[in-house]
């Protein structure tokens, strides 16, 4: 249902620097449509990064988060051929899970 | 003296000169120059370059075919470089087209699509979405490259005097025309500078700076939908989704454009 | 709690808002279990990288007192090891890049809050050992505000920096 996520990982000396750019609406709760009515808040609530299976970072959301959310971090001692692994769950409910290999 | 140095400022960031920033006194330019900087790693229309790629490959409509055979220019399933030659004209068709036009074509002969049907689509919905992601797609699939598009055609001529009229033609309730706000240099809404689209802006300027990701309202946009929210800025009544006189327009700026690197899918406020 | 009974597929979205219904103290059970969660996270009671329970009432403040307060740490510190990096103006409140990072060691928790937002608490990282404590994401701001970089670490110390980024009203245009 949800858009893949973009994970780029990037191997340099002793750490791997991850960026992610997720596709979500992050709808704050805060607008209304065109006829006037609240649009419901949608946002992701929780983010786990994980490396080789290990979770590393885990991470609580609100709604003030941008939209199709941005994220970089390093992982110590990554290395080409590593797997991150990055999933997200919503205020539904809704999950997405994505894969990427340390380059 | 004060206000002095305050005008002389503001006609340097309106000229779009950027000042030696000091500890104190960074510019307006520059805080925003480095604003996008800080933006450039990163740029949601990824997300929508990778969906466009999907949509290319996947068979949709009711021939449940994909668009691999699509031909933008450069021949059948060409698809890089083919970006900086559009709007060009099309033997099959007998017309000049650009992208989204040509897209039209496509998901109508190859997927069987209704393309005046798709064209009065809003922004937004149904497979206006596909549109986009695929503008994202393509145009990225051209990134660096410089603008070459073709004048060999008659039509291809016909249509660059029609969209340099299109540019003068002043109208709406505002009597405005694009050249209002583009065609003049050193022009800027607030902090938006307006590039000057009678000539060639620069690399990655103006025509070469779309399609985009407006982070404004988190959207992916195509040169069609720009041109629709200059129209609306304009208060003139929309032209149509990829109708004769948007392309037009497209044949006149990606012409002048000629030679300047293209940075599509880009990052816009 | 909830009792599940066997589905025969994955409940839908609005099928899971109906399943919530009959729970209503649901609100107040997330509430207090958050509030012991981040009491005992203050402490150090919890493994490392344990998914807590939502922080709903912190996500809820709308002062950074209050985050703090509903987060059960200390008053922050002002601490210059600890990086925030934002730009002095955002061109459009929805997307502002921030990252916060530092050197020092023993940090576990990594927040970022924006003064006048009306959900104060943007963002709040659990670190393990095998991530630096350095992260950047995108935030959306109200408005011209306070942005603060929040480190907790080991020993319970709570480290703030700030930084004010002006939101600027952009044009019609790009």
């Amino acid at each position: 249902m949800s858009d893949p996520m973009r994970i780029r990982a990037q191997a340099a000396g002793d750490k791997a620097t991850v960026r992610v750019l997720m596709s979500h609406e992050m709808e704050t709760g805060q607008r209304k449509d065109a006829a006037g009515k609240v649009i419901p808040a949608w946002y992701i609530q929780e983010v786990t990064a994980s490396h080789n299976g290990k979770v590393v970072l885990t991470a609580q959301w609100g709604t003030s988060i941008s939209k199709n959310p941005f994220l970089q971090f390093n992982i110590k001692g990554a290395k080409a051929g590593d797997k991150v692994s990055i999933a997200w769950v919503d205020n539904h409910g809704d999950r997405r899970s994505d894969e990427a290999t340390v380059a | 003296m004060k206000r002095f140095v305050q005008a002389a400022l503001g006609a340097l960031v309106a000229g779009g000169v950027a000042l030696v920033a000091t500890a104190q006194t960074k510019s307006t330019a520059d805080g925003i120059a480095e604003y996008r900087r800080m933006l450039e790693d990163g740029n949601p229309a990824e997300l929508f370059e990778a969906k466009g790629e999907a949509l290319w490959k996947q068979p949709r409509g009711p021939k449940q075919a994909t668009l691999e055979a699509c031909d933008l220019g450069k021949g059948p399933g060409v698809v890089q470089g083919a970006w900086v030659e559009l709007p060009r004209w099309f033997a099959d068709t007998g017309r000049v087209q650009d992208l989204e036009s040509r897209l039209l074509t496509c998901m109508q002969t190859l997927q069987g699509f209704d393309a005046a049907a798709l064209a009065k689509t809003p922004f937004g919905q149904g497979e206006m979405h596909t549109l986009e992601a695929l503008a994202a797609w393509i145009s990225g699939e051209s990134r660096g490259l410089k603008f070459a598009l073709p004048q060999a055609h008659p039509q291809e001529r016909r249509m660059y005097e029609l969209g340099r009229r299109a540019f003068y033609f002043r109208g709406g309730p505002m009597d405005f025309a694009c050249a209002t706000c583009h065609g003049e240099p050193g022009k800027r809404i607030r902090l938006q500078d307006l590039p000057d689209l009678r000539g060639n802006p620069g690399n990655g300027v103006g025509f070469a700076a779309w399609p985009a990701y407006r982070v404004s309202s988190g959207e992916m946009w195509s040169l069609q939908h720009r041109l629709n929210d200059c129209y609306r800025q304009q208060r003139f009544p929309y032209p149509g989704y990829a109708s004769e006189v948007t392309i037009a327009l497209g044949v006149f700026m990606g012409v002048n454009a000629r030679g300047s690197e293209s940075i599509a899918p880009a990052l816009k406020r | 709690m909830r009792h599940f009974t066997a589905h025969p597929a994955t409940p839908s979205p609005a099928q899971r808002r109906v399943n919530r219904a009959p729970l209503p103290s649901r609100r107040e059970m997330l509430r207090r279990s958050a509030a012991v969660a981040a009491l005992l996270a203050g402490a150090g009671a919890l493994p490392e990288v344990a998914q807590a329970a939502y922080a709903q009432a912190a996500f809820e403040a709308k002062s950074l007192a209050d985050v703090i307060k509903a987060l059960g740490v200390s008053a922050p510190v002002a601490h210059p090891g600890l990086l925030l990096t934002a730009p002095d103006i955002a061109e459009n409140g929805a997307v502002v890049p921030v990252g916060c990072s530092t050197t020092l060691g023993g940090v576990k928790r990594l927040l970022i809050a924006v003064d006048k937002n009306p959900s104060t608490l943007c963002a709040a990282f659990e670190l393990s050992d095998a991530v630096e404590a350095s992260l950047n994401t995108r935030i959306k701001m109200a408005q011209s505000s306070n942005v603060y970089a929040i480190a907790i670490l080991v020993d319970g110390k709570v480290l703030f920096a700030q930084k004010e980024v002006k939101v600027t009203l952009g044009g019609c245009g790009g």
